[in-house]
C-alpha cells in the first residue's frame, strides 16, 4: 500500500473512532446540566443521583475524547502536510480559535465542576458545568466550520496559488457549516437520549427482576424498597424513571431535528456536492426517483453494472429542490461535467509524485455512500421508533419483565452511535477524490479545490504511516475495551458507584433533604479540603 | 520586519512557554509517581496535587499547536511531519496519561493501579522528552528540502540537539514538580519534595540552560546572553529561596528561569522559525512561513479577547484550589458492589451474561 491510502485510513478510523466519543460528550453533558439544574430547583434527591451517576459516565466517555482529541489535531501536520501548507490560511483559524475559545473553557471549568463539589457554592459549581458543557458545544461549531470548508469553500482569494481568507464572516457562517452544526448537535443528543433510556430500562428490569418492584392488577407499578441492596430505595425507581422517559423524549425530538437539519442538508449538497448525491442514491440516471433498493456491483464505480430494484418516483426531486418533477442529474451526466471543470487527469506537479498524470475517478465509492446515507437514516430512525416504543411500555411505571427487551435496549444505544458514524463516513467518503471539495455555484473561487493525491506529506514514508497506522490501531482498540469494561462496571454498580454514601448497607440509602451537604441550597464547605479525590 | 507575523512568533514563544510551565509541573509530578512516592497513599496524593488542572494545562499545548497550524502552516507542516515518529509516541503517551489519571482509581486491584501509574510515569516521561526534542530541533535545524519536507529517512531527527532538548524539559519538568510539590503538600512528603529541589536542582535544569546557550552561540546575538544571565539569575534566586524555606518564591523564580530561557532560545533564532540544515536559503522564516495579514490580522483580535480571559479563569482555578493537601485529607477510596440482588452478585457470569 501506499502512504496516500495508509494515511487516508488512518485518518477514518482515528476520527471515526474519535466520534464515538463526541456526540456522547456533547449530548450527556447537556443533559447532566440539565438533570442538576433540576436539582437545583427543585432539592429533590434522585436528581441529585441522576446527576452524580451520569454525570460519571460522562467523564469516563469524556476523558477518551480528550484523549483522541489530541491525535486530530496533530495528524494534520503529520500526515497531510501538503494539505496544511494550502489550507493554512483559512483552515488553522477555526481549528485555533477552538482550542483558545473552547478546549480551554471545556477542560478548565470541567475540572472545576468534578473537584468543586462541597468546595463552590451550589449556584457556582451548577454555572461551571454549564460553562464546560457551552464549551464543549462551541467546540463542535469551530470544527464543523473547518471541516464545512473543506465541504464548500466560501470567503477566499487564490493568492499565489493559495486560497487566502478575505472575507472571515462568510467563512464563520458557511451555510452548509450552520446547518451540520445544527445536525450535529441533534445527532449527539439522540445518542445521548437512547443511552439514557437504555440503561434506565436495564435498572428498572433490575429491580423488577429482584424482586423490589411489583405491579398490581392493572399493571401499574407498586414501588417498593430493598434492605440488602445498597441503594435499592424509593428514589431509586423514581430516578431511573424520570431518566427512562427524559432520554426517550430527547432522542424523539433529536430524530425530528435530525430530519430537519439532514434535509436542508441535502439540498445543499445537491447544490455543491451534486457527485456526491448522485452516489449516494447510486443514481446514474437523470431523474427523480429516489431509490428503496438498488443492486448489482455498485462497487464497479460504473453505472452500466447498477440495477435499480425499487425506486419511489418524485421524491429525490422533493429531497433536492421541494418539488416532484425537477430532474436530478445522475453520475453520468456529472462525470462529463466534472472532467470539463477539474481535468480527467492529475496533473504533471510534482507534490502528486507517482500519481501525476493518472486519470481522475471522479465517481465516489458507491456502496459505501449509498449505504451509508441509508444506515445513517435508518438506525437514527430505529433509535427513535424504540424511544417511542418505550414511553408506551414504561406508561404505568415501570418496564415489561422480559430480559430480552431489557437486552434490546442496552443493544438499542449502539443505534445512534451507528447513525453518527455512518453520516461521517458518507459525507467524507462521498466527497472523493477532493480532500477540498470545488465550490462550483460562486465565480472567482471554483478552482479553490485539492485532490486528496495531493494532500498527503510528501517526506513521510508509508512505512513510517504503517508504524502509526498500527500503534494507534492497538491502542485504541485495547482503551475502547477498557472504556467499555468500566462503562458497564458503573452502570452495573448504579448509583452507589458514583455517591459512595448510598454504598454501605443499612448506611441511610436516602439522606436528610436538609443536610447541608447534599442540599443544593447549602453554601459550600470551605474546610473541605478535598471533596473529591483521584 | 512584518508586525503581525513577528507578533504572532511571540505569541507562540508565550503559548510554548506556558505550556512547560503550566504542564511541567503536572507532566513532573506523573514522572515522580514512580520515583519519589513511597507507597499508594502518597502516590494517590501526588495524583490530586494536579488532579483539577492537568487537563487545562494541557490545552496549552493544543493551543500552541493550532496557533502555529493558523499563524505559521509551513512550519506546522515541515515541523509534524518531519518528526513523524517521536510526535506518534508523544501522541500515545498523551493518551495513556490523560486515560490514567481518569481511570486509575476506577477499579480496587493493586495490578490495576499499578498498570496506570506506570502508564502516567512513562507517559509523562515520553511527552516531556519528545516535546523538548521538537522544540530543540526547531531551534537548531532540520534536513528540509526546499519544499520544506524532511530528507535523510525517518530517524534524520535523531541528533544530539535532539536528544538535548528532550533532557532538557525532562529536567525542567522533575525539578518543577517537586519545587510545586513543596508548595502544594503538607507533612513529611513536603519537606522530602523541598530537600529534593535543594539536591537536584543544579542537575535537572543544566540541559536546558546548555539548550540555550547552544542556541546563543549559533546565533551570536548579544541579548540572548543576557537572558541566559537572567536564566541563571532566576535559578539561584529559586535555590536560595528554596533553602529559606519561602516555596511561592521558589516556584515563581523557577518561572523567571524558563520565561528568560525560552526568551534566550526563542529571540535567538528569530526570524528563522526552522532551519534547514542542508541550506540556509530553504530557512523557514517568519516572513514566508506566515498566514496572510488579513488571518493574522483576525487571529490576533481573537487572542487579544481570549488569552487574557484565559488567563484569568485559569488564575481562578489554582485560586479556588490553593490549599495545601496532605495524606490526611484524602477521603478513603470507596469500592461497591453492583446494585443487583446477592444471587446474583455470588454469579457474576449470569449477571454479567445479562449486561
Ligand atoms: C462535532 C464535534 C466534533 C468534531 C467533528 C471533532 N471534535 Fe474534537 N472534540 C469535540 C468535538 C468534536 C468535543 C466534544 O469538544 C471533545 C470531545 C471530548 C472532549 O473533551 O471535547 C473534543 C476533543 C478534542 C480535543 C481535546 C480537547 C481537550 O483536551 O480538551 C482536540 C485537540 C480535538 N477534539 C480536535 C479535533 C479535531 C482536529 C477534529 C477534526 C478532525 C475533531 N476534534 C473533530
Ligand atoms: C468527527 C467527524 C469526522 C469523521 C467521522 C470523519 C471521517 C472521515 C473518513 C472516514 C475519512 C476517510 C475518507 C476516505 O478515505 O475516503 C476522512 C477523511 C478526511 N477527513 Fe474527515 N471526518 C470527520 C471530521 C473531519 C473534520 C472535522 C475534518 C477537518 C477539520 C476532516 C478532514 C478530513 C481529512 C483531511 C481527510 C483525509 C483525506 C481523505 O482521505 O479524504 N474530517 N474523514
Ligand atoms: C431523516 C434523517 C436524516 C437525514 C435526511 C440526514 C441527511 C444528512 C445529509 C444530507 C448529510 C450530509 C451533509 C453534508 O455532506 O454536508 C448528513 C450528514 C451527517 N448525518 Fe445525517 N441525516 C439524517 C439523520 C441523521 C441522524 C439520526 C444522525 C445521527 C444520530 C445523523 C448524523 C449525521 C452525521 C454525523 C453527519 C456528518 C456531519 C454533517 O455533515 O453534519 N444523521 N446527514
Amino acid at each position: 500500500m501506499e502512504a496516500l491510502d495508509i494515511a487516508r485510513w488512518q485518518f477514518g478510523i482515528v476520527t471515526v473512532y474519535h466520534f464515538l466519543m463526541v456526540p456522547l460528550t456533547i449530548g450527556l453533558g447537556l443533559l447532566v446540566a440539565v438533570l442538576q439544574t433540576s436539582w437545583h430547583r427543585t432539592g429533590k434527591e434522585e436528581y441529585l443521583r441522576a446527576t452524580k451517576f451520569w454525570g460519571k459516565l460522562f467523564l469516563i466517555n469524556f476523558i477518551m475524547g480528550v484523549a483522541t482529541g489530541i491525535v486530530q489535531e496533530f495528524q494534520f501536520g503529520m500526515a497531510w502536510s501538503e494539505y496544511s501548507r494550502f489550507v493554512g490560511d483559512v483552515f488553522g483559524a477555526p481549528l485555533a480559535m477552538e482550542s483558545l475559545l473552547a478546549f480551554f473553557v471545556e477542560s478548565t471549568f470541567l475540572g472545576l465542576w468534578i473537584f468543586g463539589w462541597k468546595k463552590l457554592p451550589a449556584k457556582i459549581h451548577l454555572a461551571c458545568l454549564w460553562i464546560a458543557v457551552s464549551g464543549s458545544v462551541v467546540s463542535a461549531y469551530f470544527i464543523l466550520v473547518a471541516n464545512s470548508w473543506m465541504q464548500h469553500p466560501v470567503g477566499v482569494q487564490i493568492v499565489d496559488g493559495y486560497p487566502h481568507m478575505v472575507d472571515a464572516w462568510a467563512v464563520f457562517t458557511n451555510n452548509t457549516a450552520l446547518v451540520a452544526f445544527f445536525h450535529t448537535i441533534t445527532g449527539a443528543l439522540a445518542v445521548a437520549g437512547s443511552f439514557l433510556l437504555g440503561i434506565s430500562w436495564y435498572h428498572l428490569w433490575r429491580r423488577r427482576h429482584d424482586g423490589i418492584d411489583t405491579v398490581d392488577a392493572t399493571g401499574r407499578v407498586v414501588v417498593g424498597e430493598s434492605d440488602s441492596i445498597p441503594g435499592r430505595d424509593k428514589k431509586d425507581h423514581s430516578l431511573w424513571i424520570k431518566s427512562l422517559r427524559f432520554g426517550a423524549v430527547v432522542a424523539m425530538i433529536a430524530f425530528a431535528g435530525s430530519a430537519v437539519s439532514g434535509d436542508l442538508s441535502g439540498k445543499l449538497m445537491f447544490e455543491q456536492q451534486p457527485m456526491k448525491m448522485a452516489a449516494a442514491e447510486a443514481a446514474c440516471h437523470d431523474g427523480t426517483s429516489f431509490s428503496i433498493l438498488s443492486i448489482g456491483d455498485l462497487s464497479s464505480r460504473d453505472c452500466s453494472k447498477v440495477v435499480a430494484v425499487m425506486e419511489v418516483p418524485g421524491i429525490l426531486s422533493f429531497l433536492a429542490h421541494s418539488d416532484f418533477t425537477t430532474d436530478i442529474k445522475g453520475v453520468n451526466t456529472l462525470v462529463p461535467e466534472y472532467q470539463a471543470k477539474y481535468g480527467t487527469n492529475l496533473p504533471d506537479n510534482p507534490i502528486y509524485g507517482d500519481r501525476a498524470g493518472q486519470p481522475i475517478n471522479y465517481v465516489p465509492v458507491m456502496p459505501v455512500t449509498y449505504w451509508g446515507f441509508r444506515m445513517m437514516i435508518g438506525f437514527g430512525g430505529l433509535a427513535a421508533m424504540a424511544a417511542a416504543v418505550a414511553l408506551w411500555a414504561t406508561r404505568k411505571g415501570t418496564v415489561p419483565r422480559p430480559r430480552w427487551l431489557m437486552r434490546l435496549a442496552l443493544v438499542g444505544i449502539l443505534a445512534p452511535f451507528g447513525a453518527n458514524a455512518a453520516g461521517w463516513i458518507f459525507t467524507e467518503m462521498g466527497r472523493q477524490p477532493f480532500v477540498v471539495a470545488p465550490n462550483p455555484s460562486m465565480s472567482g473561487i471554483d478552482q479553490v479545490f485539492m485532490f486528496t493525491a495531493a494532500a498527503v506529506s510528501p517526506g513521510v514514508s508509508a512505512g513510517e504511516m504503517i508504524f502509526s497506522l498500527v500503534a494507534l490501531g492497538t491502542v485504541y482498540a485495547v482503551l475502547l475495551v477498557v472504556e467499555v469494561v468500566l462503562l458497564t462496571k458503573y452502570v452495573r454498580g448504579g448509583v452507589p458507584s458514583a455517591m459512595p454514601e448510598l454504598g454501605h448497607p443499612g448506611g441511610s440509602g436516602g439522606k436528610d433533604e436538609d443536610d447541608a451537604g447534599t442540599h443544593p441550597d447549602g453554601e459550600g464547605d470551605g474546610d473541605d479540603v478535598l471533596a473529591f479525590a483521584y | 520586519m512584518d508586525f503581525l507575523p513577528t507578533l504572532w512568533f511571540v505569541l507562540i514563544a508565550v503559548l510554548w512557554t506556558g505550556y512547560l510551565f503550566l504542564e511541567g509541573f503536572d507532566l513532573g509530578v506523573g514522572m515522580l509517581m514512580k520515583v519519589f512516592a513511597r507507597d499508594e497513599k502518597e502516590r494517590r496524593l501526588l495524583l490530586n496535587t494536579v488532579g483539577p488542572v492537568w487537563d487545562g494545562n494541557e490545552v496549552w499545548l493544543i493551543t500552541a499547536g493550532g496557533a502555529t497550524f493558523a499563524a505559521f502552516p509551513f512550519w506546522y507542516a515541515s515541523l509534524f511531519s518531519s518528526l513523524y515518529i517521536p510526535l506518534v509516541f508523544v501522541l500515545l503517551a498523551l493518551i495513556f496519561r490523560a486515560v490514567a489519571f481518569e481511570y486509575r482509581g476506577k477499579v480496587h486491584r493493586d495490578s490495576w493501579r499499578r498498570t496506570w501509574d506506570w502508564a502516567i510515569a512513562i507517559g509523562s516521561f515520553t511527552a516531556a522528552f519528545g516535546i523538548g526534542a521538537m522544540l530543540a530541533l526547531t531551534t537548531t535545524g532540520l534536513p528540509l528540502n526546499t519544499n520544506g519536507d524532511r530528507v535523510g529517512g525517518p530517524f534524520a531527527w535523531f541528533t544530539w540537539p535532539g536528544m538535548l532538548g528532550g533532557a532538557a524539559v525532562v529536567g525542567f519538568c522533575l525539578i518543577q514538580a517537586s519545587a510545586f510539590l513543596a508548595l502544594k503538600t503538607d507533612g513529611e512528603i513536603r519537606h522530602r519534595a523541598r530537600a529534593a529541589v535543594r539536591r537536584w536542582m543544579p542537575l535537572g535544569l543544566l540541559p536546558l540552560a546548555a539548550w540555550a546557550i547552544l542556541v546563543s552561540a549559533q546565533n551570536g546575538k548579544w541579548f540572548s546572553w543576557l537572558l541566559i544571565a537572567l536564566a541563571v539569575i532566576g535559578a539561584v534566586v529559586s535555590w536560595l529561596a528554596n533553602r529559606a524555606g519561602r516555596e511561592g518564591v521558589s516556584f515563581l523564580a523557577m518561572g523567571g528561569f524558563l520565561l528568560a530561557g525560552s526568551a534566550a532560545i526563542f529571540s535567538g533564532v528569530f526570524p528563522v522559525v526552522l532551519p534547514s540544515t542542508l541550506d540556509a536559503a530553504w530557512n523557514l522564516t517568519v516572513a514566508n512561513a506566515s498566514s496572510s495579514p488579513y488571518t493574522l490580522g483576525l487571529m490576533s483580535i481573537v487572542a487579544a479577547v481570549g488569552l487574557p480571559l484565559v488567563l484569568a479563569y485559569q488564575a481562578w482555578t489554582y485560586w479556588i484550589f490553593r490549599k495545601r493537601i496532605s495524606v490526611a485529607h484524602l477521603p478513603e477510596p470507596h469500592d461497591f458492589a453492583p446494585a443487583v440482588g446477592l444471587g446474583e452478585t455470588a454469579s457474576a457470569g449470569s449477571a454479567a451474561g445479562a449486561l
